[in-house]
């Protein structure tokens, strides 16, 4: 699993996929979260990170990283190694 | 070291065109009180989903309504609408602020019996009035409004049996320019049919025809439409006048009155086109002052608002159950209220909102109730906040009609609570249980054991 | 003596092929010659056009749409003016404006004077109720029905000829020849603009307008009439000329008279072959061909800043006819840069 060549994220959450012309906005964590994923980054590298430095629980926030995970596939942001 | 407060990581697509709620500084709006009770406790303690009733909001609902009117014209009653939302200690709540009551079955006259309303302060609306019906309310001197030919022959026949002089009005239909004409009910004006009723009662001579009674549809928010109303009623009035020398006593002009509630297909938000109760006293009370009704023979108007008057004291509290992605990529939130608790989803987009702020971001998000069925839906695609299961949510504006045409669908009607002046809160209808239903069904002999 | 320099806020700054007012009414803001201005343009989509053009706005601010609700609305102006110290407000589209009156009191608490129509005025005047106009002060109109649902569609026969307009409480009007295109058209408008949507005869002749500006005593400060040369396939102009028709200007004083009329207006008016003026509806705020006015020699939306700052206005005698507008499309080339920072943060 790793970020489609090109995709550019801004500073400011902004994504722009030049392969289709879409734009993407994220809210900070999910920016945080791309970011980790764009260096290739592992889910429990990830997991270990967020859930050092935010208040959330394992369960929840798994939930919810495959969930972003499954919406960065669903925009084609992601593909499959 | 202290945690940062965490927020589920979204990615949404930036469409052409479309505003993104981003950077807008728009902050999420919450429903943390009701009238400074705790939304958390009430759910700890009454359980979840539960519905709310706030007697100061109703109070303060009515006071509004009232004195809108009374400060325009001198004879002012107000109905309480029982279909609207029938549940006894509510019903009180407006009884107690000098409301009599408006009801359209036989259920709802024992109700309003029971609820001590005495008969000269009910008024009977509705299609549906059986024999045994008007006996009991001509024998308690209630206003029964008239619907069609043969209720009004039944009436006629039933006081030869009687030494009580049945009090009457009926009711009108009329074109005011409001779409869908309502002419299912009562009779109607432009074609002389009201007229005729008319005639046909006073030439009787059996019956009192105490007043004359209108209902022009639901949600109207052209008051204009009830001053056209009022107009025709004044006509028929003075005609009464003139042939057979009556004064009738009071003019009922329904209800209708809209609520800030937005209905789907609106295209702004309820709160903002509502019109205010000072906007319909103006048309009604400017058009009852320019009739031509003597002086001393001015009628009592008679209001019969429902939805109105109770739907801002209404609350509906609930609990998220889970989060769920759509084939489509669409986020979906399944609340336990559903549209067997929260029937006006059907036809307003109900404001849906959060107890506590966890998050300003927010999803476009569709908002499912908890039954397998798959019309169970509260929001089709609303802009919402970021919720985790188990996060509560509180619905405005549901005093109106969810209280009485819920539906038992799978589960139970849960608690219906009321917040008391002095901020207690008091269980006015017990969720139902096992035993609710048990204590209905009879199982037939052979198929016991 | 030294101009005033007013910080104005406008809407409609989606000069597409379906244009808003917003960017010819800054540029007849910006050739005013009482007064210098800074503008502040307010968008609701992050691609209307007005956002990416030279010399038109100063400042862009994203607001939300008015669906969302007013607070929602006020709650960004106020933010907006907390930032920009605005004077005047400006709105530009038909679906902001009731809103937009109904907060008069808001605006003012602001400092942000503003000239509309008053509410009364508004709403007599809604699509759906111009039979009722068109009694009330004695102007024709053609039969127009209210439909609610599309079972309604089936009873029209009683009342109509083929082929009718289908209209929407806000926007669009297409025509239909039958009852099939009826229900097609009663869809897609009701599921963008709600209902009613409104069914009126099609009055076969020359479609003319007027643009106008009362000052809410009943006298016509501004008023020129215009022919549409060139008309798109969605009913919009795309070449006009201004005509020296006294009986239009006529209708648009005695309607000013008679309602009042506060702002800016277009009157709709079809000729007919008979040489009788229907008129088919009354847009409550400047249209987008204003910039054809000013060049006549009326420019409607300075004479509309000085009502709003409550100055006496001299109404205009004349203007010239014959002159013509030519709409044409360009494409402006634009960076992704400005497209993120607008999206992001909502402002530009």
């Amino acid at each position: 699993m790793k970020l489609k060549k090109n995709i550019a994220i801004s500073e400011t959450g902004f994504v722009f996929d030049p392969n289709s012309g879409d734009s993407y906005s994220l809210n900070s964590i999910g920016k945080e979260i791309l970011e980790l994923v764009k260096l290739g980054k592992s889910k429990s590298d990830i997991s270990f990170h967020i859930l050092n430095k935010y208040d959330a629980d394992e369960f929840t926030f798994e939930r919810n990283y495959d969930d972003f995970i499954d919406m960065l596939k669903h925009h084609k942001i992601l593909e499959n190694e | 070291m202290t945690k940062l407060r965490y927020e589920r990581p979204i990615i949404s697509k930036i469409n052409a065109g479309v505003p993104d709620k981003f950077g807008m500084k728009t902050s999420v709006e919450t429903l943390n009180q009701i009238d400074t009770v705790p939304v958390k406790d009430i759910l700890e303690q009454y359980g979840s989903p539960v519905f709310v009733v706030s007697e100061p909001t109703i109070r303060k609902t009515y006071e509004e309504a009232t004195s809108a009117f009374t400060s325009r014209y001198p004879k002012v009653q107000f109905a309480w609408s029982y279909k609207t939302n029938y549940i006894d200690a509510v019903c009180r709540a407006f009884h107690k602020l000098g409301s009599w009551a408006e009801v359209v079955s036989g259920f709802e006259y024992q109700k309003a019996l029971n609820n001590g309303v005495s008969g000269n302060e009910i008024i009977f609306n509705g299609p549906d009035k059986s024999d045994e019906d008007l006996k009991l309310a001509i024998e308690n001197l209630s206003l029964i409004h008239i619907d069609h030919f043969d209720e009004l022959y039944t009436i006629l026949k039933l006081a030869e049996t009687t030494d009580k002089r049945p009090k009457v009005a009926i009711r009108v239909n009329m074109n005011t320019g409001i779409y869908p004409q309502w002419d299912r009910f009562g009779f109607n004006y432009e074609n002389g049919e009201a007229w005729q009723a008319l005639n046909r009662l006073m030439y009787s001579e059996k019956v009192d025809v105490v007043g004359l009674h209108t209902h022009i549809g639901t949600y109207i928010t052209t008051p204009n439409a009830y001053s056209v109303a009022i107009s025709k009623l004044a006509e028929l009035a003075t005609s009464l006048k003139k042939k057979f020398n009556h004064a009738i006593q009071y003019i009922d002009i329904g209800g209708g009155f809209a609520s800030k509630n937005t209905l789907k297909g609106a295209y702004l938000p309820g709160k903002d086109t509502c019109p205010t109760f000072d906007a319909y006293a103006d048309a009604i009370t400017g058009a009852l002052m320019s009739a031509n009704f003597a002086p001393n023979e001015l009628p009592t108007l008679i209001i019969e608002s429902g939805r109105a008057l109770i739907d801002d004291a209404g609350y509906l509290l609930g609990t998220v159950l889970a989060n769920k992605r759509l084939a489509d990529g669409r986020r979906s939130t399944i609340l336990d209220i559903g549209v067997n608790n929260l029937f006006t989803s059907f036809w307003y987009e109900h404001e849906v909102l959060p107890v506590e702020t966890t998050t300003q971001q927010t999803e476009d998000t569709t908002l499912y109730g908890p039954l397998c069925m798959n019309i169970d839906v509260v929001r089709a695609a609303v802009q919402f906040p970021l919720l985790q299961k188990g996060d509560k949510v509180a619905i405005r504006r549901v005093g109106a009609y969810n209280m009485t045409q819920w539906m038992q669908f799978i589960t139970f009607r849960p608690n219906v609570i009321m917040i008391d002046e002095e901020h207690n809160t008091h269980i006015i209808r017990k969720a139902e249980t096992n035993a609710t239903f048990e204590a209905q069904e009879v199982i037939p002999e052979y198929l016991k054991s | 003596m030294n101009k005033p320099k007013y910080t104005i806020a406008v809407t409609g700054l989606n000069n597409t092929d379906n244009p808003g007012p917003g960017v010819p009414v800054i540029r007849a803001l910006r050739s005013a010659k009482s007064f210098d201005v800074r503008i502040i343009g307010l968008v609701y989509e992050n691609l209307e056009p007005g956002i990416y053009m030279e010399n038109v706005a100063d400042k862009v601010y994203q607001i939300p749409y008015p669906s969302v609700g007013s607070e929602a609305l006020l709650n960004r102006i106020e933010y907006i003016n907390s930032i920009e110290n605005i004077d005047f407000l400006i709105p530009n589209f038909d679906a902001e404006l009731f809103t937009f009156i109904t907060s008069q009191a808001k605006l003012e608490s602001l400092n942000i004077k503003s000239f509309l129509p008053t509410k009364l005025q508004f709403e007599e005047r809604e699509k759906e109720k111009l039979v009722e106009f068109g009694e009330k002060y004695n102007i024709k109109v053609p039969k127009s029905k209210s439909l609610t649902s599309v079972n309604d569609i089936s009873k029209l026969r009683d009342d109509f000829d083929y082929p009718v307009l289908v209209k929407g409480k806000f926007y669009d009007a297409y025509i239909a020849y039958n009852s099939e295109q009826v229900i097609g058209h009663f869809n897609k408008i009701s599921s963008k603009w709600g209902l009613p949507v409104i069914i009126q005869e099609f009055i076969k002749g020359t479609e003319v307008n007027v643009i106008a500006l009362g000052d809410g005593r009943g006298n016509t400060i501004a008023a020129v009439p215009m022919r549409k040369q060139y008309i798109t396939d969605k009913g919009k102009a795309w070449g006009g000329i201004t005509l020296g028709d006294e009986t239009m200007l006529d209708i648009t004083c005695k309607l000013i008279k008679n309602t009042k009329w506060r702002g800016g207006m277009e009157l709709e008016l079809i000729k007919n072959n008979e040489g009788d003026y229907y008129l088919i509806e009354i847009n409550p705020r400047i249209p987008a061909w204003v910039y054809l006015a000013v060049e006549a020699g009326q420019n409607i939306p300075e004479a509309l800043i000085k009502l709003a700052n409550d100055e006496d206005v001299p109404p205009f005698t004349k203007y010239d006819i014959g002159k013509m507008f030519v709409r044409y499309s360009y494409d402006l080339i634009a960076d992704i840069s400005q497209f993120e920072k607008l999206s992001i943060t909502g402002e530009l």
